[in-house]
């Protein structure tokens, strides 16, 4: 690629993430009120997407193969202990991220 | 109250929030800068792609579309797949970015996962600045990515120490949020229809490319099941 095909590539890539981050907003303007359909859409959809991103962060787990999907389930069990536990956002998350590295740099 | 006071506020507030994403992003941005570095990139380009593009997983992506054949409309398409998602966050913040001025544009134009996800779900303290809040979470989100990934294009190959597993601060992010909006739910119907989609999805067409299966599926699942959802109550 020459230095201006790598530009083009970079700015499509840009443009593209614009696009999908702007789209709901051009379509459903400021002001004038947004249709019913959407406005559930609006509130049903977080809880169903949260859910999808937890899967997405662990697409790459093998559960038939190498450490079987182990240090992940068990460091989510700790992460939601502890969240359950003290309702602090950064303890449970630092909990379960220091869980997670002893397992797979001493156990696993 | 001075203006001053309002941004300080809402800085004070909003950082804590942002505390896992930024070691969440230094260490994902070191990684994206450093395999940059080795593809034989100079610092510029992820520095440059993460202050216009200010995405991950597309910006991984595009390395390997940088070495390859210049091919503009592949490059499209694939970018509009990964980022998709995107659209589904719109939606979900169109009223929440009501009426927020200017700061709305760059609100929108900063929305990546993880702003997004605090920004619907935090509990934002009273007498705190909702827009500025905001504002603020995008912004130290932006300057974590922005500059994890520089500084990993420019000391790159240099770090050593062991950080394996660190990457799982992103998971635990996620979780968490999930629970807490599981909490804050009576029915959990939506959370399901998300969860089990996805895993489905996941299962018949792989980790590379589910999301969109998975989107299209939780999209006709929460449009079957309108009525029952809307029914069982409980939508924030």
């Amino acid at each position: 690629m020459t230095l201006m095909q790598k530009i083009i590539t970079i700015a499509i890539c840009a443009f593209a993430t614009m696009a999908t981050r702007f789209l709901p907003f051009l379509i459903f303007r400021e002001g004038k009120p947004t249709p019913k359909y959407v406005q559930y859409l609006g509130k049903a959809l977080p809880a169903a997407i949260f859910g999808m991103l937890v899967v997405y962060c662990l697409k790459n787990v093998d559960i038939l193969g190498g450490s079987h999907g182990l240090p992940e389930l068990i460091a989510i069990i700790v992460t939601v202990a502890l969240h359950l536990w003290k309702r602090q956002m950064l303890i449970s998350i630092a909990g379960g991220t220091v869980c997670y590295m002893m397992l797979v740099q001493l156990v696993f | 109250m001075k203006k001053e006071s309002v941004r300080l506020k809402a800085l004070r507030a909003a950082f804590p929030f942002t505390i896992p994403i930024f070691a969440g992003f230094w260490f994902l941005g070191l990684a994206y800068g450093i395999y940059m570095n080795v593809s034989g990139f100079s610092f510029w380009y992820p520095m440059l792609m993460s202050l216009v593009i200010f995405g991950g997983s597309l910006e991984f992506m595009a390395v390997s579309m940088l070495m390859s054949p210049f091919a503009p409309l592949q490059t499209l398409l694939v970018a509009l797949m990964i980022q998709a998602r995107h659209l589904f966050y719109g939606i979900s913040m169109l009223d929440k970015f009501r009426g927020m001025g200017w700061k709305r544009f760059y609100l929108i134009f900063g929305m990546c996962d993880e702003s997004f996800s605090i920004n619907y779900t935090a509990k934002i303290p009273e007498g705190v600045d909702r827009g500025w809040f905001m504002f603020f979470v995008t912004l130290l989100n932006h300057f974590y990515w922005f500059s994890g990934s520089t500084l990993g294009g420019i000391v790159g190959s240099l770090l050593t120490f062991d950080t394996k597993g660190l990457d799982f601060v992103m998971t635990a992010m996620f979780v968490v949020i999930f629970l807490e909006q599981w909490l804050k739910e009576k029915k959990h119907y939506t959370a399901w229809i998300g969860l089990l989609a996805s895993v489905v999805c996941r299962m018949i067409f792989g980790a590379d490319s589910f999301l969109i299966p998975s989107m299209l599926c939780i999209l006709l699942c929460l449009t079957a099941f309108r009525s029952p959802i809307e029914k069982a109550g409980g939508l924030s």
